[in-house]
């Protein structure tokens, strides 16, 4: 963009010396025409090292445009949020509202019992986390450092955990776990966490065991010869290694959890609700609390904005960890 | 013609799991420590459910607070009346159908469309992979299917007479054409991470084998058909396998909805449930080894050999 602008300024200013030299309106047409056609030569044409300047310039256009088409439905959303009754029936209005109003964001506060159901919404996604990482980091360890017979049908068998729809399991986990009295609790997801079958947790296995992968087989031996045991060694090499990797597992488990309904209404119980769990009764909660008041479309919208605030905060703050985790594991397969 | 070698369990798995170099040969009982909370897990919470989950869906269950839960052997009433006597799943499963045969290779193509041209910017990579990951965080919620009911999704101004149509073009075809015109944005919305996933094995491949391809004279178009994409084959099949299984085990997804609503419907109960997710399933299986065939494609194998 910059290259193609100061060439372009160059040329104009080239022009500008024209009048200096005038030699007829003939010589002065074909300066013109082939300062253009240099011009357009340099835009179009490959030098030996760089790409076309108009190559770049497309494909960053292509960017753009395409970055545009993500983030519509956001700025559609914040644009939605703020506006009042009026503007939403009001066809002239699309974009930017009339007068900015914030009652949306009051009422869908307390339509969500914001602080209450935030503090649940973290508590069922970062505790969980933290320990689906720890056990699919231990049992990825096991997979990738050590040998034993029977490795390719452990394989499978992650697998298989992977595929298999969670509904398949959910009803006889559901019984197991109301036999042993956890049922409705957040205990429910902690356990199973735990245990390595959380949610999504073979994403993570996988994840780990790339990571895991990377460490040189020397770098292992020397520590053992220096007396280390295994467990010593995973603790002072695997996991240091592995420090990208415990990020990025545990933010995508963070934000899986998050956003769970379907199992959240299930393992959790009724009771236990979270932000987006209440954000699928938004609409009756709403009616019931501001009764007579029809819901419009802008509170819907602010409500929505509020229960993911929190993701997109961590998001932002926590997302150079996120492309890190991604970048540094072998995922391509080396 | 060797299907069976193309794909396999096996190939796959080696595609998920590369080898590595362990230190520790033999040492089963070590491994047996650090493997066991993941193992023990496995069979309270996977193994046994999903034995449980096939005796059920030959059952009759139901679950009473006073006797617990009750079975009655019913053989394969369930299943045959799922595939003969549930009009309403058979709907979900080719709607589920629909969305899945739209939805991966579109997320496929894109999200290797945009990791090749953010590998190819110089400045602001940054900048635009925070945008094209940002998704994620919503994707996987139920925020999204507000969006869908809002129609913020779909390009707007762009109307087809879907009747008009279908008059020319088989209906199934004419579904697929308005899922993904109505569901174009969610679509994007769903390749985060096989984009950033692409876009890591796009900047590990090697800059010396596009060198020396630029001196025989090969293209850019001819060098991306011939290293780029061969040498991307692993990444592509764990992207496959990753987009199909998330897209179809996805909440929101019609069958998985109607799976969890007919757990607690009048008639039908647990053990009728558990048989929809069990043919759920192999349809889940069928469509993923379908797909993992087509995107490993004879040519792409046979280069990769190649190096």
């Amino acid at each position: 963009m910059k290259r193609i602008w100061r060439r372009f300024t160059s040329w104009l200013s080239s022009l500008r010396d024209l009048p200096k030299r005038w030699k007829g309106w003939k010589h002065f047409f074909r300066s013109i025409a082939k300062g253009l056609v240099s011009f357009v030569k340099w835009l179009v044409l490959p030098t030996n090292e760089k790409r076309a300047p108009i190559v770049t310039f497309g494909l960053m256009t292509l960017l753009v445009l395409l970055g545009f088409v993500y983030v519509y439905p956001f700025l559609y959303m914040i644009a939605y949020s703020f506006m009042g009754p009026e503007d939403i029936v009001n066809p002239l209005v699309r974009f930017v509202p009339s007068q900015i109003v914030f009652t949306n964001y009051i009422e869908a506060t307390r339509t969500l019992n914001y602080t209450k159901n935030l503090g649940m919404s973290l508590l069922v996604s970062a505790v969980p986390s933290l320990f689906q990482v720890i056990s699919t980091s231990l049992v990825a360890y096991a997979l990738s450092r050590f040998q034993f017979p029977g490795k390719k049908v452990f394989f499978a068998l992650i697998l298989i955990t992977f595929i298999v729809p969670s509904q398949i399991t959910m009803i006889p986990t559901v019984i197991t776990l109301t036999r042993i009295k956890l049922i409705d609790t957040i205990w429910t997801y902690v356990v199973m966490a735990a245990f390595g079958q959380g949610f999504r947790s073979a994403v993570f296995v996988l994840l780990f065991y790339q990571f895991f992968n990377q460490i040189p087989k020397s770098v292992e031996e020397s520590a053992q010869i220096d007396g280390a045991n295994p467990f010593v060694i995973f603790w002072k090499i695997g996991v240091p290694t592995a420090i990208p990797a415990y990020l990025l597992s545990f933010l995508l488990s963070f934000v899986w959890y998050y956003n769970e309904t379907t199992l959240a209404s299930i393992y959790l119980g009724n009771d236990l609700t979270t932000l987006v769990t209440q954000l699928l009764v938004f609409k009756s909660t709403y009616e019931a609390l501001f009764s007579g008041q029809n819901i419009n479309e802008a509170v819907y919208m602010a409500g929505t904005l509020m229960s993911i605030l929190p993701l997109v905060v961590i998001f932002l703050v926590m997302q150079r960890f996120f492309v890190q985790g991604i970048d540094k594991a072998g995922i391509t397969g080396e | 013609m060797n299907i069976g070698k193309r794909f396999s369990l096996r190939t796959t798995l080696k595609s998920l799991f590369p080898k590595n170099e362990g230190l520790h040969k033999n040492d089963f009982w070590l491994a047996l420590v650090f493997a066991s909370p993941w193992l023990i897990g496995f069979a309270a919470f996977a193994a046994y459910p999903i034995i449980q989950s096939f005796v059920f869906s030959f059952n009759n269950v139901t679950v009473t607070a006073a006797k617990g839960i009750i079975q009655q052997p019913v053989g394969w009433e369930n299943y045959v009346n799922i595939l003969t006597a549930d009009p309403d799943f058979i709907d979900d499963l080719q709607s589920y159908l629909q969305q899945i045969i739209i939805y991966v290779p579109v997320i496929m193509v894109m999200s290797l469309l945009i990791a090749l041209l953010l590998n190819s910017l110089k400045h602001g990579k940054g900048f635009f992979r925070t945008i094209f990951f940002l998704p994620v965080i919503i994707a996987s919620g139920p925020v999204i299917s507000l969006f869908i009911s809002q129609g913020v999704t779909s390009f707007q101004g762009l109307e087809i007479d879907y009747a008009a149509l279908s008059e020319t073009v088989p209906a199934f075809l004419v579904g697929l054409i308005k899922t993904l015109i109505t569901n174009f944005i969610v679509i994007l919305w769903f390749s985060g991470i096989q984009t950033l996933v692409f876009l890591t094995g796009l900047q590990k491949l090697d800059k010396s084998m596009y060198e020396a391809a630029k001196i025989d004279g090969a293209s850019s178009w001819e060098c991306f058909w011939k290293i780029t994409l061969p040498a991307l084959n692993p990444v592509i099949v764990i992207n496959v396998v990753f987009t199909v299984v998330i897209q179809s085990t996805f909440s929101l997804n019609p069958i998985i909805s109607r799976i969890t609503t007919d757990m607690y419907a009048v008639g039908k109960g647990y053990g009728y449930a558990c048989a929809e997710a069990w043919v759920f399933f192999v349809v889940l299986l069928s469509v993923l080894a379908l797909f993992v065939l087509i995107f490993k494609s004879k040519r792409i194998k046979r280069s990769y050999q190649l190096q």
